[in-house]
């Protein structure tokens, strides 16, 4: 249920809770709300859930995560 | 497809997987919160990565788990009246009643339609302005938003023939809940991504930080279950609790303000019953008294009715990590996803349809 897929905002329409976006997932086109991403703009990847976008990806972070891998991978020959 | 198959590669889980080998030096009982991570890790055999004294219980987060047998009830009634469109969500509509599911419900002729946006059900709202239209608001936190901005827009389209048939539950509460359990046997958690998307990271520190129980918000993707998973083991193995966020590609610390207001301004914090577990206080949403109007349990005058569930089914147990789905004497027998005695049973997210698909004997292969 809680699963939310990404996708990237290819145009924005309308305001408030109206406000929506024409997303590209893979090649499958989807009308969703973006009522709760006021500063999201076309081109941003976001994560929908039930036709709601909830997050911006961030590109940064998405792929700093295996940093901390690598990190702990060089610790490896050093107690905890 | 991007931002998935970066998160799926083999050979990085393997490195993953020696990692919490060499960290692990005890056993330890780490719970994913999320039912979605469930299936992740059963799908992909995440389970048999890690060492043999590490083992992961599987969380209440599936909601339609653990709406309760009254609400489902309330459903199928409305969704029998005449006048009525009933919209929900697919997962809802075998989950078991008192006397029958949504699909029966719908067999009898009542509208019983699928929507994938409770906006959709909106969109048929306005349709049918000679129809009554209910949506079933399940979800937690992640459904929250786009159930109240369902609310929301219809109240500004002045739509009088909507309403929420709302089941909305909340994470922190059902945690505090499992660690205040005599039978607790959590000592770390994998806190849901998504939830925290919305929510942010606050209500997690507060808990880590009553409970001393180290928290670390985790993704869905196989790579982010074992970065979660090593994260928490390595904080179990040092001896601390804290609120970690390897998810940070979607989860800022202060989550999504304009979402948590919105959510705020339709909802508001009320106690409520979770399927095989009970009332858990300050653990549900409900309607604002300005979105009354909304509000199909008052619309409608539903009673409140004591639903009997089945004794064999020990989705409860399951619900709180006390129990594997393989340890039900009905599991596989009198219930499968074909016929379930229990909610767990029919979602996509529930442990024990994650067990029949993947763990049956014979079902998948052994990693």
């Amino acid at each position: 249920m809680c699963l939310a897929i990404p996708g990237k905002i290819l145009s924005v329409e309308g305001e408030g809770y109206a406000r929506f976006g024409q997303v590209d997932f893979a090649g499958v086109r989807k009308r969703v709300s973006l009522s709760v991403l006021p500063e999201a703009v076309a081109g941003d990847w976001v994560l929908v859930h039930a036709g709601m976008a909830l997050t911006v990806v961030d590109a940064a972070e998405a792929e700093s995560v295996f940093e901390y891998l690598r990190e702990a991978e060089a610790e490896g020959r050093k107690p905890l | 497809m991007k931002y998935l198959d970066e998160y799926r590669d083999a050979e990085t889980a393997r490195r993953y997987a020696r990692l919490i080998a060499r960290v692990v030096t005890r056993p330890w009982t780490i719970m994913e919160v999320c039912g979605g991570q469930t299936h992740s890790i059963l799908r992909h055999g995440l389970d048999r990565l890690l060492p043999g004294g590490v083992t992961l219980v599987h969380g209440p987060g599936c909601p339609v788990c653990v709406t309760p047998v009254g609400l489902v009830d309330r459903a199928v009634e409305l969704a029998g009246r005449p006048g009525v469109i009933f919209c929900s969500f697919g997962d809802m509509l075998r989950v078991p009643g008192t006397h029958g599911d949504l699909f029966s419900a719908r067999a009898a002729g009542g509208d019983v339609r699928v929507v994938y946006a409770p906006l959709d059900a909106v969109t048929v709202a306005e349709a049918n302005p000679g129809r009554e239209v209910v949506f079933f608001a399940v979800g937690f936190e992640t459904t929250a938003p786009a159930n109240a901005v369902a609310v929301a827009r219809a109240a500004e389209m002045g739509l009088r023939n909507f309403s929420l048939l709302v089941a909305q539950v909340l994470v922190p509460p059902a945690i505090e809940a499992i660690l205040a359990s005599p039978g607790n046997r959590v000592q770390g958690f994998l806190a849901p991504g998504h939830v925290c998307a919305v929510t942010g990271t606050a209500p997690y520190e507060a808990l880590s930080a009553r409970w001393t129980v180290p928290i670390v918000v985790t993704g869905f993707e196989p790579l982010d279950i074992l970065q979660g998973a090593a994260m928490c083991l390595r904080q179990l193995e040092q001896g601390r609790a804290q609120v970690e966020n390897p998810y940070a590609r979607a989860v800022r610390r202060e989550g999504n303000p304009h979402a948590l207001a919105l959510v705020s301004s339709v909802f508001e914090v009320v106690p409520r019953a979770w399927r095989g577990i009970g009332e858990i206080p300050g653990s549900g949403l409900g309607l604002r008294a300005e979105y009354r109007p909304f509000d199909a349990v008052a619309k409608f005058g539903l009673a409140g009715e004591a639903a009997i569930e089945d004794s064999a089914c020990i989705a409860g147990r399951v619900l709180q990590g006390v129990a594997k789905p393989t340890e039900c004497p009905a599991f596989g027998g009198r219930c499968t996803p074909d016929r379930p005695l229990g909610a767990p049973m029919v979602s996509a997210e529930g442990a024990c349809a994650a067990y029949w698909h993947y763990r049956r004997a014979g079902a998948g292969a052994a990693a």
